[in-house]
């Protein structure tokens, strides 16, 4: 247990030592700061059937920016480390393998949570100022909350997967870019093909994260984007371990 | 300390090591010689739990590699080639992580990474990123590194390596001293650092043990072992013919150099020749302005073993 701490206490500083952290963190925040302003100056004065934050939650922009900072959140992982060499002394310390896998998952969870403090600040802020809600209720806003933290979950296991995979930066964040949007589109496929059968069209909808995310943030806690999203992290992170081992027979 | 057995590690249709079997003994410093792409670094890193042997077993302080690997890892210090680091960390900060990751006890760790940084000579840079520092420093780091968990064993794999002569002896006396309390596996291909720091060698080429020995007796039983030269004004004598009816003289290669001739005298080992041929050249009146002998060094060995097939 102590072993995972250190690794993990390892990952995080390393995050804030490289200059990539800063600028997906400026990123991020500048794209949902402005996404935030023009919701805001749109609804301003005008009756509106959502709130602020289903507004801000159901946004092409929010989702723009979602689907990009996976990639390089995830990206350097396990790449880094084999491109540098630095696996060797790692795993020439008495660590285990998935310590290893699980303290980079928890090193990038930690990174995206913290990449969302400033954002989730934002509704804070808008109901101190404005004495307006910013959302319906707690339920609503805590349902936002855990879906931001499920769906980024299971798409930081991803990016670990394709980081485990080669020893190439830009290889392992292609890699996660398309498959991260590969999947989020899945979830777009029932409202751009109206003619396949509702079956289909239901079935998919299971898998759209906007989808899902208009149910949660409406306060609409639902089981089974959660039943979801934590087997299928559990799956990835499975497989991570699996090729991680691998490298073993692959030299 | 470490026992190697019938080790074979086959990559995509090459064999690297080909049925390795040695044992190194507590307390030794064993050298680790071989041309580049010998074997080295991959016997290093099946040793060390980074990659697994195709065949054969190794253990470590009586723990198999593979299946005991954490056990075996705990008992392990190694030092990988080109010492891979976190370049973004700094030197104390590094260590402390390191020790850590080994398991070294928390209230321990300040003390145990003063300690390898003092040994190691880290004081002055402690606080420096790792990207900051020079070929030499970034080596010690890797050694303090390796060091820090205090482990029965340590692998180095060539801690010279682009070092400079300063540089080199320092890391030298130091191994030297670290022997004291460690059982060390060192690889490199410097000659002289081996005849100077270790008690026993095994040369390797191609994936085979070619010789497994004291330095001493390597160079005893090689067969150029030893030499004598001698630079004479001989007249018209046949100076190689006489030298060659001289007990003990196997072979004479003959250099003019105007009617000064300079003959190389390959002898049988063991045998000194040279008050023969002092005799000799008194008898016949040659003139003669050096007579010396040539001691045999790691290096006559070393390229006899691994260039054996092109002689």
């Amino acid at each position: 247990m102590s072993k995972l701490f250190t690794l993990l206490k390892r990952e995080i500083r390393s995050y804030f030592y490289s200059p990539i952290a800063y600028v997906v963190l400026v990123f991020f925040l500048l794209l949902s700061g402005v996404d935030f302003y023009i919701q805001l100056s749109f609804m301003n004065g005008r009756p509106v059937g959502y709130t602020v934050q289903e507004a801000f939650f159901n946004s092409v922009f929010f989702w723009f920016a979602f689907v990009l900072i996976f990639p390089l959140i995830t990206m350097r992982l396990f790449s880094e480390e084999f491109k540098l060499g630095t696996i060797e002394p790692l795993m020439t310390a008495p660590v285990r393998d998935w310590q290893v896998v699980l303290s980079k998952f928890l090193g990038a969870l930690f990174f995206y949570i913290v990449l969302w403090i400033p954002t989730l600040l934002y509704f804070a802020i808008f109901q101190k100022v404005t004495g307006q809600p910013a959302a319906n209720s707690l339920g609503a806003y805590l349902g936002t909350c855990m879906m931001l933290l499920l769906l980024g979950m299971f798409y930081l296991s991803v990016g670990c997967l394709a980081s485990v995979l080669t020893k190439n930066q830009i290889v392992s964040a292609i890699i996660s870019f398309c498959t991260i949007t590969l999947l989020f589109f899945l979830g777009l496929v029932s409202f751009v093909l109206q003619d396949v059968s509702s079956t289909t069209r239901q079935l998919l909808g299971y898998f759209s994260a906007i989808e899902q995310m208009g149910t949660l943030s409406r306060g609409e806690i639902d089981t089974r984007p959660m039943v979801l999203y934590l087997s299928m992290t559990m799956v990835m992170l499975a497989l991570t371990h699996q090729a991680f081992q691998s490298r073993k027979w692959r030299m | 300390m470490i026992k190697v057995e019938n080790l074979t590690k086959r990559y995509a249709g090459q064999t690297a090591i080909r049925d390795l079997t040695f044992e190194v003994g507590k307390g030794e410093i064993m050298g680790f010689l071989g041309p580049n792409g010998a074997g080295k670094s991959t016997t290093m890193r099946i040793l060390s739990s980074f990659m697994p042997a195709t065949s054969g077993r190794a253990s470590i302080a009586g723990f198999d590699v593979f299946e005991q690997s954490l056990q075996a890892r705990s008992h392990l210090g190694y030092m990988p080639e080109n010492v891979p680091l976190y370049s973004e960390m700094r030197v104390t900060e590094y260590l402390n992580y390191r020790a850590a990751l080994k398991g070294v006890p928390h209230r321990r760790i300040s003390e145990r990474v003063g300690d390898v940084k003092e040994l190691c000579g880290l004081k002055d840079v402690e606080k420096k990123l790792i990207s900051a520092l020079s070929k030499g420093y970034r080596q010690r780091v890797g050694l303090a590194d390796a060091l820090v968990h205090e482990p029965d064993l340590l692998i180095l794999d060539e801690p010279t390596s682009g070092l400079d002569p300063n540089q080199i002896r320092q890391v030298r006396d130091l191994i030297k001293n670290l022997g004291k309390q460690h059982t060390i596996l060192l690889s490199t291909h410097i000659l002289p650092e081996v005849e100077m720091t270790c008690s026993r060698v095994i040369i390797i080429n191609k994936g085979r043990i070619e010789a497994c020995d004291t330095p001493e007796n390597l160079l005893g039983e090689i067969r150029t072992a030893g030499g004598v030269v001698l630079e004479a004004r001989v007249g018209n004598d046949d100076g190689a013919e006489q030298l060659r009816q001289v007990p003990g003289v196997r072979d004479v290669t003959t250099t003019a150099n105007g009617e000064w001739q300079t003959f190389a005298l390959r002898v049988e080992s063991g045998a000194d020749v040279r008050e023969q041929v002092f005799q000799l050249a008194m008898i016949r009146r040659w003139s003669v302005r050096e007579l010396s002998q040539r001691k045999a060094t790691l290096e006559d060995v070393f390229v006899e073993i691994t260039h054996a097939d092109d002689v």
